[in-house]
């Protein structure tokens, strides 16, 4: 409670920013950018104090930061703010990626276009900003919810506005899905409230892990409430359907903060939700979400291998990947799940490398479609290098971020699960398989011919800026994720505790999942 | 029987502070009536506007001020003024003042553009447009709507069957004039109100057969007498119980627009004039929601397993029903009636829990249903291609493009009709779902569950609207947005804000209508 807000800042500030962008008058248009990066920046500054003022050696509060007003009492509803670990590595990342994203969209709309739908765009990002911030610092369930649902409107009108041609489409197949699951976990959010401790504040997550008192049958039923919520989010095979058509038709720097960021959501709230407040439904319904996120991770992958467009590739690595974060999560064990909030992150900056490096690659060839391409290594040997180094970190390269990450999954989920270790194993298989095939028909082979005079240009400095800090988070989390981990450790620790499973006896464990 | 009647005639005492707001509102309505005769005719809007909202504004503030403090059971045991009647008392009248201001706009024209010059001048006649020139106007719309209001205040607060019905009557009666008036598309606006009329006629009938049977069964007509004769169940004509309650809330349910009982909705919305349409859906509906309550919680509630899953399964119906139908919806105006029916049914599942916060709950909901509906109408009659109201969904087409400012009031409207966070209608279903959940066992929860899903899919009508606002380039059509008066603009703006303000901050509000949800038994 004591101090400065930090947390409210950081939403407050973007939330201005846009509000100074969208009404900027026409004649200073040309500072709706600006104005919109250094927002971005400022909240980034804020993040990393944030950071700086976390104490993570895990035996302070799982909640820091906090703040705590009352909101809609006569609901149990407060405006409680506070962030353990991986919530602070979630809000961090989507921070930098923020203004990585508005710079990679700079020119998104053309050096002509109306003044006002650029205000528009660049107006959106910093309210979607504000939300990014609020969902994962939310210290209330509705609060939460109310985050989780309003963050739907920035994307929708992200990609109906400024999207592809089949943007309308998308854009209503997107919130169609996602209010379907979110009003289901409408109704599991009010009967959270009173299956709990109920009162003024009885929406508080410390008023609800362990505190929540339904009988076995109603905690399953709140169980599958909140998890059918985050599996469309996330998404997991089968509801994940509207992942590639939304991310296709998004601009770049939208899908971007779509599934670098907004579907981590779906992750994080299985893991803080799922887990923290129904441990034993979740033990009950493990096998399931075990076979789903395997399934996930082998279908994601063969769907990318014979995707056509680039950005729908990209998303169906991504439903790989989701499927592999989930698989960490619900496979109990502290090496998997800090393996799982570290993927969350690794994540995010992988598919960032390689959304906004296609988006680069389609801007200046105008076509999504893989076939349109090939020998683009000897046009654009930066751009090619830089592809090839997102694809190879997204693959799990050893040395690259997500290689930690996903081995601590993997050896995780083995020390429980053998078989679906395993079987997920051969999505790393697949990973070199579609990163690699994409790398040999988009970039080698003959040189292109263009007309005179149009030949495309490499990066240029604003694109090498772009692409500079993605880069170095692969190299740095690659080769010393420490700080990570030792952020997210005594949260996934605390979590595991709710949840009452230790770590090494497998053959114990095992028998209680069952 | 006879026993039960009274002697001799007493002259029955009345509380006439608890009572005042609705003779301010009636009194207004028959120096209406005057005004009309005796006024000169190109006076007529202003004093008929200006007269409507102060007694409005008067008995809002007699209410706010005084009647709050007289919570009483007078006029013989047929008036209650208790929290619930005063909240719903003041929603009504907060509603029927945004509705005036609306109705009173005239886009520079000399007389109030909603309305036809004369009413029984058969459309498209020489007598029409031979009025027109003259200057008539059918300004008797404003005492209409007085005495609308002044039923509808009647019908919240009736203790008694028999007060009951005539409030039913006395808000109905001139609703279906009202719906006859548009001046544009008179004939689809004169077929809406005939049916309207007849569908209405017939439902009082079976209110009033209900009326009699509980009569029958308890002996009187007043709802603690026969909450009493439940209880000790020793009437003679116990069979005749449960036909008098079906019968009397199919009367009720008639005028929510529930399903089975909703065919007059899509066309009396749509052939309504806009601020009437407004008007009535937002003030019928919390009315009758009233009525329903107060019938079912303070006359019936203990007989209330014997019809309760009957309801909930016209609550189910209605929610599916007014959804699925929405979706295949080519008109505005019918969409937003199907919409309607929908919420209906949310409300009711509020109303089912039979529990104090779902009095409470209820009442938030048809605050802020109403503020929204009332505002959504007026945009809708700003919106014109070629004088006449854009009503086609296809005219709406890049509207967010050319009118950016309507068309955002109206997207955040129709956000709350979708029910997204940090809107009214996201505090208002919780308020009116948390209820069923906590009270309403497992029928309770089937409900909520069937209501979220046909939420889902009354928010892609929702957002299949917004997508034609803002993705969609423009028809031919060319379809431009008015610039609305000082008035038309007050009522949008206090729409637009409440809804902000409910989904925002909803605590006060949340607080007062906990605090006065308990009837007066």
């Amino acid at each position: 409670m004591s101090g400065f807000p930090l947390l409210t800042v950081m939403m407050v500030v973007p939330l201005v920013g846009a509000a100074v962008v969208a009404l900027l008058p026409g004649g200073s248009a040309r500072l709706a950018k600006p104005i919109a990066l250094a927002t971005s920046l400022v909240t980034l500054a804020l993040a990393l104090l944030a950071w700086a003022r976390f104490d993570g050696d895990g035996s302070s509060d799982r909640y820091q930061l906090t703040e705590t007003h009352s909101w809609i009492p006569q609901f149990g509803v407060s405006y409680a703010l506070g962030v353990d670990g991986i919530a602070l590595s979630l809000i961090v990342m989507a921070t930098i990626l923020t203004p990585v994203c508005l710079l990679a969209a700079w020119n998104d709309l053309g050096e002509d276009a109306e003044p006002q739908r650029e205000k528009t765009y660049f107006a959106l990002m910093l309210v979607l900003l504000t939300f990014m911030v609020g969902v994962f610092a939310a210290r209330d369930v509705f609060l939460f919810y109310v985050f989780f649902e309003a963050m739907l409107i920035p994307v929708y009108f992200l990609i109906g506005l400024f999207g592809g041609p089949r943007r309308q489409y998308a854009a209503v197949k997107f919130i169609l899905f996602s209010l379907v699951g979110g009003l289901v976990m409408l109704v599991a959010v009010i009967a959270l409230y009173f299956n709990g401790p109920g009162g003024e504040q009885g929406f508080l997550y410390e008023a609800l892990e362990g505190g929540v008192t339904a009988s076995t049958t109603t905690q399953r039923w709140l169980f599958v409430g909140f998890f059918i919520a985050f599996a469309i989010k996330a998404p997991m095979w089968p509801v994940h359907t509207w992942l590639p058509d939304a991310a296709s038709e998004a601009r770049p720097a939208t899908a971007v903060l779509l599934v670098g960021v907004l579907d981590k959501v779906g992750t994080f709230g299985m893991l803080r939700f799922c887990l923290g407040m129904f441990p034993e439904a979740s033990k009950w319904a493990t096998p399931v979400v075990i076979t789903l996120a395997v399934i996930s991770v082998i279908y994601g992958g063969l769907l990318a291998i014979g995707s056509r467009d680039i950005m729908r590739l990209i998303a169906f690595t991504s439903i790989s990947h989701f499927g592999l974060i989930v698989l960490g999560i619900f496979a109990m064990t502290s090496t998997a799940g800090s393996g799982s909030a570290l993927y969350m992150i690794n994540h995010g900056f992988a598919t960032a490398g390689l959304f906004l490096i296609a988006g680069f690659l389609i801007t200046r060839h105008g076509s999504q479609r893989i076939a349109d391409y090939g020998g683009w290594q000897r046009v654009t040997p930066l751009l090619a290098g830089t592809f090839l180094v997102s694809g190879l970190s997204s693959l799990a390269l050893p040395g690259l971020s997500s290689y930690v990450s996903e081995f601590l999954v993997l050896t995780g989920t083995y020390q429980r699960y053998e078989v679906a270790a395993v079987i997920a194993t051969l999505g790393i298989v697949l990973a070199a398989l579609y990163i690699l095939l994409t790398y040999q028909r988009v970039f080698t082979g003959p040189r292109p011919v263009f007309l005179e005079g149009r030949e495309p240009r490499d990066l240029g400095l604003r694109e090498k800026l772009v692409v500079v800090p993605i880069i170095a988070s692969f190299l740095l989390l690659g080769a010393y994720p420490k700080p990570v981990l030792d952020l997210v450790n005594p949260a996934v620790k605390q979590t595991l505790d709710l949840v009452g499973v230790t770590d090494p006896a497998p053959t114990n464990a095992s028998g209680s999942a069952q | 029987m006879t026993a039960l009647m009274p002697t001799a005639f007493e002259a029955v005492t009345v509380d006439y502070a608890a009572v005042a707001p609705m003779l301010i509102v009636v009194g207004a309505a028959l120096v209406g009536v005057l005004a009309e005769a005796f006024a000169p005719r190109l006076r007529r809007h202003a004093i008929q506007v200006g007269l409507a909202l102060a007694a409005l504004v008067a008995s809002f503030a007699f209410l706010a001020l005084v009647s709050v403090d007289h919570h009483t059971v007078t006029a013989g045991g047929s008036i209650a003024i208790d929290g619930p009647a005063l909240f719903l008392q003041g929603g009504l009248l907060i509603f029927a003042i945004l509705g005036v201001l609306t109705m009173s706009e005239r886009f520079g024209g000399r007389s109030a553009d909603a309305f036809t010059p004369m009413g029984a001048a058969t459309p498209g006649s020489p007598a029409e447009s031979a009025a027109d020139r003259a200057g008539y106007a059918t300004s008797e719309a404003f005492p209409l709507t007085m005495f609308a209001v002044f039923g509808m205040l009647m019908f919240v607060s009736a203790n008694d069957l028999i007060t009951m019905f005539v409030a039913l009557e006395v808000l109905s009666l001139p609703l279906y004039v009202l719906t006859g008036l548009a001046r544009r598309r008179r004939l689809l606006s004169q077929e809406a109100s005939l049916k309207y009329f007849i569908l209405g006629a017939f439902s009082s009938a079976f209110f009033l057969f209900g009326a009699a049977l509980l009569y029958g069964y308890a002996g009187s007509s007043d709802l603690a007498d026969i909450a009493t004769a439940i209880t000790t169940a020793n009437s003679a004509y116990e069979g005749l119980l449960l036909p008098g309650v079906v019968l009397v809330l199919i009367g009720l349910l008639f005028k929510i627009g529930a399903v089975p009982f909703h065919s007059w909705t899509p066309d009396a919305y749509q052939g309504a004039p806009s601020p009437v349409t407004g008007f009535m859906a937002a003030a019928t509906k919390l009315a009758a929601f009233g009525a329903i309550l107060r019938f079912t919680y303070v006359g019936v509630e203990s007989s209330r397993l014997e019809w309760r899953l009957g309801v909930a399964a016209i609550a189910v119906l209605t929610m599916v029903v007014g959804a699925v139908l929405s979706v295949t919806q080519t008109d505005i105006k019918r969409l937003l009636a199907y919409s309607s029916v929908a919420h209906a049914g949310f409300i009711l599942v509020g109303v089912l829990a039979f529990d104090v916060t779902g009095v409470s709950g209820v009442m938030f909901y048809l605050l802020a249903y109403g503020l929204a509906t009332i505002a959504a109408f007026a945009i809708v009659a700003l919106v014109r291609s070629g004088g006449s109201e854009a009503t086609h969904l296809s005219q709406w087409a890049g509207l967010g493009r050319n009118h950016p400012v309507v068309a955002g009031i109206f997207a955040l409207l129709l956000l709350a009709f979708a029910g997204i966070p940090l809107t009214s209608g996201f505090t208002a279903k919780f308020a009116a779902f948390a209820p069923a959940i906590a009270h309403g066992g497992l029928a309770g929860v089937v409900m909520v569950v069937v209501g979220v899903l046909a939420s889902a899919v009354t928010a892609f009508v929702y957002f299949r609207l917004i997508v034609l606002m803002y993705f969609t380039e423009p028809t031919g059509d060319k379809v431009v947005a008015l610039t609305p008066s000082i008035a038309s603009t007050i009522a949008i703006t206090v729409g637009a804000l409440g809804t902000v303000i409910l989904g925002v901050v909803p605590g006060p509000i949340l607080d007062l209508a906990g605090r006065v949800s308990q009837f007066i038994q």
